[in-house]
């Protein structure tokens, strides 16, 4: 950033010609933006510092007069612990089945509202509703459907008379997919849709022109051409999974193996009120969404800075 | 059959599926709010209308102190960020300045930011400083996340906006001020709408905040109050009344997205794509 600074200074002095205008119009700008970028840096950048300070050191508020520096023993800690390691493994797997399984999903809802004759307004507004409704319900709503005690699902041709699928790994798994899945496809739909619309519908005709059949003029054509949406979607989706805490805090609180790396944090922090320790667990999992992130901008290409820049 | 009509009842079908998909659910939700404790373990879908986990839940201030935190935490925190995005989304759209891409790339990092990073942090501070289980202790988490999510959209909104009409509006007679209330104000208010109910939407939605923040019904959003629901007895399951409590929580939210639902899709849209 200083740099960047840096090199305003100095190209500056030969555009001597920055009117009084266009000066004031600068500091109306910076005038009118910093409530909202002093609040995101207030409320993230001064925070996480924070957190990166406690994580260095021993602090646990129910021994707090025994506080002292400690270097980077806690994060040796967490990373030497299987328990870390097995909940990114958990972590990951409900990214990757949620976030893969809604991008399949999502983009079926997107074509059918994209090509519908008739009913697009119903689909529209239909899909809406899961992600209108609060993560907590809907975490709830699936709970209960499958609970033995208030399950109507029970009996039926989906789960044996005295099947209780959060009591097991695997039905756990799947119940807390089923309700990530269910809750967030309307928002991968929408922003499949948008790519959709950007596919011009001259090479859907040249390419039937020259016999290419539905699969064909999907894969070689709509494909290529919506990668950009398609990769800022699965950015925003697998950012969101990896932070998953609503709907496993509410459907099994981490049992059965299916504890994510932010229930492991709130479990530390707040339960344990071992705020060093829980901290660079925090801090670890900020590291890991910054990987994550960079994965999908430097090696995939998620271009979204760059269409913003040409956009603004 | 012909083609047309075959075509047609595949799409019919595909519509139909999507209905089950996004009401099924909901339907689900409902229909378990409306039984009586008796009725909870009958393994039916649908047993009946009765009220009585309603009547429970409006009797107790577990959820009534809850009901009336989340409309005020998410109303106050929607207020302050459409302000505080509308004033970054104008110099944005409009001011010719250094540092565009920069604001635009930071407010993106805090879109992504993971909450539990900073709770930890946020509960010593504000501890700290005592606003620990208070409404501004969530109200500023709130807006601050929120702030990307209006600045995109609104930002998109605001460069859809025909500026000159202002100007027009002065040569025409009108003071600055009135060509910016009358001309610029209607134009603006769609898009800083349905900004409005994203952010609405967005901390309405909230758990780990409310979760890790407050300690009581002082504070206590309906997510977190849900969470700590207890039965009428220590052995009694609260089903029916976090059923019920549920549903008092999704209807609205359902109502206002089926009402402006094409404002809600270009504001994600806009926010998301183009943002």
């Amino acid at each position: 950033m200083e740099a960047a600074t840096a090199d305003r200074r100095t190209v500056a002095p030969p555009q001597a010609k920055v009117t009084d205008r266009a000066k004031a119009e600068r500091k109306l700008a910076y005038l009118l933006c910093a409530p909202a970028v002093i609040t995101m840096i207030a409320v993230t950048g001064y925070p996480i510092g924070y957190a990166i300070y406690l994580s260095l050191q021993k602090y646990d508020l129910r021994f707090p007069s025994q506080k002292e520096f400690v270097g980077l023993s806690n994060y040796i800690d967490v990373l030497t612990s299987s328990t870390w390691w097995s909940d990114v493994f958990h972590t990951l797997i409900i990214t990757v089945f949620s976030v893969g399984l809604e991008l399949v999903l999502g983009m079926a809802i997107a074509l059918v509202m994209h090509r519908a004759i008739f009913g697009r307004g119903v689909v529209r507004a239909s899909v809406l509703i899961p992600y209108g409704i609060v993560t907590v319900v809907a975490a709830f709503t699936w709970r209960y459907a499958v609970d033995p005690a208030s399950g109507f699902l029970q009996g039926t041709f989906l789960l044996s008379d005295t099947a209780a699928p959060l009591t097991q790994q695997t039905g756990s798994y799947v119940m807390i997919i089923l309700t990530e899945v269910w809750k967030t496809t309307p928002f991968m739909a929408l922003l499949l849709l948008a790519g959709l619309s950007l596919v011009p519908d001259e090479l859907h005709e040249a390419a039937k022109v020259d016999g290419a059949n539905a699969a064909q003029r999907f894969f070689r054509i709509t494909l290529p051409l919506m990668r950009p949406a398609i990769l800022v979607a699965l950015l925003f989706r697998t950012l969101d999974a990896f932070r998953i805490f609503d709907t496993v805090f509410i459907q099994t609180s981490g049992a059965n193996n299916t504890e994510s790396v932010s229930i492991l944090g709130y479990n530390v922090l707040i339960n344990r009120v071992n705020i060093g320790l829980g901290s660079a667990v925090s801090v670890l999992v900020f590291i890991f969404v910054i990987l994550i992130a960079f994965f999908f901008v430097k090696v995939l290409g998620t271009s979204t800075a760059q269409q913003r820049g040409e956009e603004v | 059959m012909t083609g047309d009509a075959r075509q047609k009842v595949m799409w019919s079908i595909g519509i139909l599926v999507v209905l089950l998909y996004a009401l099924f659910p909901v339907a689900w939700i409902t229909s378990l709010s409306l039984k009586t404790p008796d009725q909870l373990g009958d393994r039916k879908f649908f047993s009946g209308i009765h009220f009585d986990n309603y009547r429970q839940i409006f009797k107790t201030s577990d959820f009534t102190h809850a009901l009336v935190n989340s409309i005020g935490i998410a109303a106050i925190a929607t207020f302050i960020a459409i302000v505080l995005a509308a004033m970054a989304a104008y110099a944005l759209s409009r001011l010719d300045f250094t540092g565009k891409a920069l604001i635009l790339s930071g407010a993106l990092a805090v879109a992504m930011f993971p909450a539990i990073s900073i709770v930890g942090s946020l509960f010593q501070l504000w501890r700290n400083i005592g606003i620990y289980d208070t409404w501004i202790g969530l109200i500023i988490p709130y807006l601050t996340f929120a702030l990307p999510l209006a600045i995109y959209t609104l930002s998109a909104f605001f460069r859809e906006i025909p500026w000159e009409l202002e100007q027009a509006a002065q040569v025409d007679g009108a003071t600055p001020f009135q060509a910016f209330q009358k001309v610029i104000v209607p134009l603006a208010a769609p898009g800083v709408f349905t900004a409005a109910i994203l952010v609405f939407i967005f901390a309405w939605n909230d758990f780990i905040f409310a979760n890790t923040l407050t300690s009581s019904n002082s504070a206590r959003t309906v997510p977190a109050a849900l969470a700590f629901f207890t039965g009428g007895s220590q052995f009694q399951q609260p089903v029916g009344a976090v059923a019920a409590a549920a549903v008092v929580v999704t209807i609205p939210i359902i109502i206002m997205v089926l009402i402006f639902q094409r404002r809600i899709v270009s504001g994600l849209t806009a926010g998301a794509v183009k943002g």
